[in-house]
C-alpha cells in the first residue's frame, strides 16, 4: 500500500456556554473526500464528541452548511483535494448561535422564513383547499412553462442558510430578514398562482430590518450552492418598496 | 436488546408535553398528516387543538428531499384509467399487495397531486398550462406527476411553507423519539398513551401524552453499506414498533435501485430513462435485451415496461447477471455500467433532468450532455414495514387495532407496494395515506387516561420551553410518565460506556448486507448474515458512547440509529430466510420459484431480542364487479387535468 496523503483539518469547536477553540487533525484523503468526509473520519477515529449536522450527502438536504476557510460551504459537496496545501479551517456557519461546535441556531432563520408568508395566499375568489368539496380540487391553476420560469430560480432554495453566513450586513443588523427569506418571499410573488405580494411586501418594506440594510453587496448570491440569486430579489423590493 | 444494558441509577427528569395528536416524523407523510389534522380540527370547530410535529432533524431535512422522478396520479386523456394503474401497481406487488389498499391509493391521488397544486406545489406543466406526466417504470400509461427532477424537494418545501402558516401544528425539530407508550385502554385492546423522546437542544428528556400517535418515520434503507438513503433513514420507528411487542410485515422485500453513482450511492432518477435515456455495458451493448427485457427499443423512443423502463429489480437483477458474464466496466467501487444521456441534447437535460446532470457533474465528474454517466445498483427503498389496515390503522400480532395509533409512509406496511414498489408509487402515498391518517388522528378521543386539561395552542414558530401551566397528571397519567422514565434511562444509560467502536459495527452491518442480502440471495448466504448480525448485536452491547453531553449528543444519537438499524436487519435476515421462494424483491437462487400461495412474513420479537417469524397466507380479497359510477366519477374528475404526449 502506497502512504496516505493526509490533510491539516482545523475544526473551530465550541460547548454551549463556553468559549471557542481551535482543534487540528491530521486526516487521510483522496480525490474524492469532502470535507464532510473529513469530519466523519475525525469522529470516528478521534473525537467522537464532534458536533455537525448532515444527512443527505448530495447537496440537497441543505444541513451540512460549515465555513471552510472564512467561506461558507456545503460540506458535503466541497472537495478538500484543492485545498492540500493550505489546509482547511471549519467552523460553524457566521451569523448564527453556535449551538455545539460546528451546530448553529437554525430557529431564528426560520422564523425569519415565516415572516414573509412563505405559502401560497389565493385570490380572495378562490375557495381554499381545505374548504372546497374534494373533487373539485381537481379544478387546478393552469400555470404556463414561461410561468413557472418565472419564480424557478428563486424555487431552488434548499435553506441551507449559507447566503446568511455570507452576508456583511448581518454582521450590523442581527434582525435583517436576510437573503433567503426574501428570495422564497419573491419566489411566491413571482408565482402566478399567488395573490400575496401586498401582504409579503408590506411586511418587508414597513419592518426597519426588512429590506432596508442591504446595500448590494451581493455575497448571498455568490455563496449559494443552489445558483438562486437573492441579491435581485431584495434589488427588486426595495425598488418596488419606493414606489418603482 | 435495552434490556443488557445497565440502568441508570436515578430515573431522569422528564418533561411532560401534552397534544391532541403526535406525529413522529416531518417527511411527506408527517407533514400530510399534521397539515391534514390541522384542517381536521379547523372543521370541528376546534382552536385550541395541540398537534405536535415531532423530528429528529427540521423536516425540510427529512429524506422525502430525495425523491427525484415524480408521484402517480391517474390523468384523463392519455387512455388512462384507475384501473389500469391499479393493475400495474399489484403487479409490481407480485401477490403481496392488497386490492383495497392500491385502490384507495390511486383513487386518492388525482386529488391529492391536485391539492398540493394548490398549496403552490411547482408541478412540471405541458405547452397549454397543464400538469404534466411522463413515463416510470413498471407502469403502463404515462401518469407521473413531476416537479423537473426535484419532485420529493418541491414537495417537502410546499408541504413544510404550508405547515409554518399552522397554529395548531407546534413544531419539536431535533428532537428524538425514543419509545412508544402503549397502555391497556379500556375495551381490553391496547391503547397509545404517547411517546418518550429526547430534546437535542436543551438535553432532556420529554414525555409528549397524547391519545393520537403517527409514525411517519421513514424506512431502514441506510443499514445497507451502499445506498441511496440519506443518514437518517434508520428504521427507528420499526424498532420502535418491535420493542412494544407490534409485528413488521415482509421486512425482507427491499427494493434496489439499478441507477445510483459508483461509491456513493446517489440515485439517478429512472426519470432518466424515462426520458429516453439507455443502459450500456462495458462494450457498449444495450445489454438488457439479453437478460429478458426485450425487445430493444429504439433509442430516445422509451416504451413501458421494456428495456430501461422495464420493472426496477429485472433492471438490477440484469446488472447482477452482466456484472457476473464480465460485461461491466470495473472500478474501485465495483462494476458499472453506463447510462447515455447523450442523444436527449443538452437543452432536455437542463431542463427535465438538472438535477442528474449537477450529481453527476459534482459527485462523479462526468457531463452528462457529452459523457456515459457510469452507475451500478444501491439500496434504495423498504417495503417492509409497521403492519396497518389499507387506511394506516396499526395492527398487533393477533389482527387487532391498537387504538389511536397510525403509521404512514415508508414506515408502514398498508399493502400498497406488496414485494415491490412502483416508482412514483410512494411520493403519492405520502400525501394519500398522510391525510387520511391525519384526520382518522382528528377524530380519536382522549380514553380513560386523558389529560384534564386541553392544551392551549401555541404558534409553529413557538420554542419549546415556555412551561404553560399543567394540569396535574391523573394517576393514570403518572403511570404512563413513569414507564417513559424507565425506557429513557435505558437509553440514557448507554451514554459514557463502551467499548465496541460504533463505526466499525455500522460498516461490518452495511457490508453484510450488501453481501448477502442483495439482489439475489440463497441460504447459504443468509445463514452467514444472521451470524454476522448475531455476533454484532452481541457487541453492540458494549458499543461505545464516549460522548457524555446532554446537548446535541451525535455520538449517543447514532448509536442508537444503529441500535435500531441492527435490530430491523436481524428481522430482515430472519424472514429473508423463511421465505424458501422467490417473488418481488426477494430473489432466491436456491428457491428460483414462486410458490403458488402468497404468504406475508411476520416478524416479532421475542424476549431475548431475537426475530421470530411467522409466515401468513394473504387474505384473497372477494372478487368484486367494478363499480361504474367510480369509473364515470374519475372521467369527469379527471378532465381538467390532461396528460403530455409520450415523448
Amino acid at each position: 500500500m502506497t502512504e496516505q496523503k493526509t490533510l491539516r483539518v482545523t475544526v473551530t469547536r465550541q460547548e454551549p456556554g463556553q468559549e471557542p477553540r481551535d482543534e487540528t487533525f491530521e486526516v487521510p484523503y483522496s480525490d474524492k473526500t469532502s470535507v464532510l468526509d473529513t469530519l466523519d473520519w475525525i469522529k470516528e477515529t478521534v473525537e467522537p464528541s464532534l458536533t455537525y449536522r448532515w444527512s443527505c450527502r448530495s447537496g440537497i438536504c441543505g444541513s451540512c452548511g460549515v465555513m471552510v476557510n472564512g467561506r461558507p460551504v456545503l460540506g458535503c459537496e466541497t472537495a478538500v483535494a484543492g485545498y492540500r496545501t493550505s489546509g482547511i479551517t471549519v467552523g460553524p456557519m457566521a451569523h448564527a448561535e453556535v449551538q455545539r461546535d460546528l451546530a448553529v441556531d437554525t430557529d431564528t432563520f426560520l422564523a425569519k422564513l415565516r415572516s414573509v408568508s412563505p405559502w401560497m395566499i389565493p385570490e380572495p375568489s378562490e375557495p381554499s383547499t381545505s374548504d372546497v368539496p374534494a373533487l373539485d380540487v381537481l379544478a387546478v391553476h393552469s400555470q404556463l412553462p414561461g410561468q413557472v420560469e418565472a419564480y424557478h430560480g428563486y424555487l431552488q432554495c434548499i435553506d441551507c442558510m449559507l447566503c446568511y453566513a455570507a452576508c456583511p450586513v448581518l454582521d450590523d443588523v442581527a434582525g435583517f430578514t436576510g437573503p433567503a427569506a426574501i428570495a422564497t418571499a419573491r419566489r411566491w410573488d413571482l408565482d402566478s398562482r399567488d395573490d400575496g405580494n401586498e401582504v409579503r411586501l408590506l411586511a418587508l418594506a414597513e419592518n426597519e430590518e426588512g429590506l432596508w440594510p442591504c446595500v448590494q453587496i451581493g455575497a448571498c448570491t455568490r455563496a449559494c450552492p443552489k445558483g438562486v440569486d437573492p441579491a435581485r430579489a431584495i434589488k427588486d423590493y426595495q425598488r418596488e418598496a419606493m414606489g418603482g | 436488546m435495552p434490556d443488557d444494558f445497565p440502568h441508570a441509577s436515578t430515573p431522569p427528569t422528564v418533561r411532560v408535553e401534552r397534544a391532541d395528536v403526535v406525529v413522529v416524523g416531518g417527511g411527506g407523510a408527517g407533514l400530510s398528516a399534521a397539515l391534514a389534522a390541522a384542517e381536521s380540527y379547523r372543521a370541528q370547530g376546534r382552536d385550541d387543538a395541540l398537534i405536535a410535529l415531532v423530528s429528529k432533524v427540521y423536516p425540510m431535512r427529512s429524506h422525502t428531499v430525495a425523491a427525484e422522478g415524480g408521484a402517480a396520479g391517474v390523468v384523463a386523456g392519455g387512455g388512462d384509467s384507475f384501473e389500469a394503474h391499479v393493475e400495474d401497481t399489484l403487479r409490481g406487488g407480485a401477490g403481496l399487495g392488497h386490492e383495497e389498499a392500491v385502490r384507495l391509493v390511486v383513487e386518492q391521488a388525482p386529488r391529492e397531486l391536485a391539492r398540493l397544486e394548490r398549496l403552490g406545489m411547482p408541478w412540471s406543466r405541458t405547452q397549454d398550462g397543464r400538469p404534466a406526466v411522463r413515463r416510470f417504470g413498471g407502469m403502463t400509461n404515462p401518469r407521473t406527476w413531476f416537479a423537473a427532477d426535484k419532485t420529493g424537494f418541491h414537495l417537502l418545501h410546499t408541504l413544510f411553507q404550508a405547515s409554518l402558516r399552522e397554529e395548531a401544528i407546534r413544531r419539536f425539530d431535533e428532537h428524538l423519539v425514543l419509545d412508544l407508550l402503549l397502555a391497556p385502554g379500556d375495551d381490553g385492546r391496547r391503547a397509545v398513551r404517547g411517546v418518550v423522546g429526547h430534546d437535542q437542544h436543551r438535553g432532556e428528556v420529554v414525555v409528549w401524552l397524547a391519545s393520537a400517535v403517527i409514525l411517519a418515520t421513514g424506512g431502514y434503507g441506510r443499514a445497507w453499506g451502499t445506498s441511496t438513503n440519506a443518514g437518517i433513514v434508520t428504521g427507528d420507528g420499526l424498532s420502535m414498533a418491535l420493542r412494544a411487542g407490534l409485528p413488521l410485515r415482509d421486512l425482507e422485500m427491499v427494493q434496489v435501485h439499478p441507477t445510483c453513482l459508483p461509491g456513493t450511492g446517489i440515485l439517478i432518477t429512472e426519470a432518466a430513462r424515462g426520458e429516453g435515456g439507455v443502459l450500456v455495458d462495458a462494450a457498449g451493448e444495450r445489454y438488457l435485451a439479453d437478460y429478458g427485457l426485450g425487445p430493444t427499443t429504439p433509442v430516445g423512443a422509451p416504451h413501458a415496461r421494456r428495456m430501461e423502463l422495464g420493472p426496477r429489480d429485472q433492471l438490477s437483477q440484469a446488472f447482477w447477471h452482466a456484472d457476473r458474464d464480465g460485461r461491466t466496466t470495473p472500478t474501485p467501487d465495483g462494476g458499472v455500467v453506463h447510462l447515455d444521456l447523450r442523444h436527449l441534447g443538452k437543452a432536455v437535460i437542463d431542463e427535465r433532468l438538472p438535477l442528474v446532470a449537477g450529481l453527476a457533474r459534482r459527485f462523479a465528474g462526468v457531463d452528462p450532455v457529452t459523457e456515459l454517466v457510469p452507475v451500478r445498483p444501491a439500496t434504495h427503498y423498504t417495503m417492509g414495514g409497521i403492519v396497518t389496515t389499507a387506511t394506516g390503522q396499526v395492527l398487533e400480532s393477533d389482527g387487532a387495532p391498537v387504538t389511536g395509533l397510525f403509521a404512514a409512509g415508508e414506515c408502514a406496511s398498508n399493502g400498497l407496494h406488496g414485494a415491490n414498489r412502483l416508482g412514483s408509487n410512494s411520493l403519492v402515498e405520502t400525501l394519500v395515506i398522510g391525510r387520511i391518517t391525519g384526520e382518522a388522528a382528528a377524530e380519536v378521543r382522549p380514553g380513560a387516561l386523558g389529560a384534564e386539561g386541553r392544551p392551549s395552542a401555541l404558534g409553529a414558530e413557538a420554542r419549546p420551553g415556555a412551561h404553560e401551566a399543567e394540569p396535574r397528571p391523573s394517576a393514570g397519567e403518572a403511570a404512563v410518565v413513569e414507564q417513559a422514565q424507565a425506557l429513557a434511562a435505558r437509553w440514557l444509560g448507554l451514554r459514557g460506556r463502551g467499548t465496541e467502536a460504533p463505526g466499525t459495527l455500522r460498516r461490518e452491518l452495511g457490508q453484510v448486507l450488501d453481501a448477502e442480502v442483495g439482489i439475489f440471495r440463497d441460504g447459504d448466504g443468509l445463514a452467514r448474515a444472521a451470524a454476522v448480525l448475531d455476533d454484532l448485536a452481541r457487541r453492540y452491547e458494549d458499543v461505545r458512547v464516549a460522548d457524555t453531553s446532554d446537548v446535541f449528543n451525535t455520538d449517543w444519537v447514532q448509536a442508537l440509529e444503529l441500535g435500531a438499524m441492527l435490530t430491523v436487519a436481524r428481522g430482515v435476515v430472519a424472514a429473508a430466510i423463511q421465505r424458501t421462494e422467490s417473488r418481488g424483491a426477494h430473489q432466491r437462487l436456491d428457491h428460483p420459484l414462486t410458490d403458488d400461495v402468497a404468504r406475508h412474513s411476520l416478524v416479532t420479537l421475542a424476549e431475548d431480542g431475537v426475530a421470530r417469524v411467522r409466515l401468513e397466507p394473504v387474505e384473497q380479497p372477494v372478487e368484486q364487479p367494478v363499480e361504474q359510477r367510480v369509473e364515470q366519477r374519475v372521467e369527469q374528475a379527471v378532465a381538467s387535468v390532461s396528460h403530455q404526449g409520450d415523448a
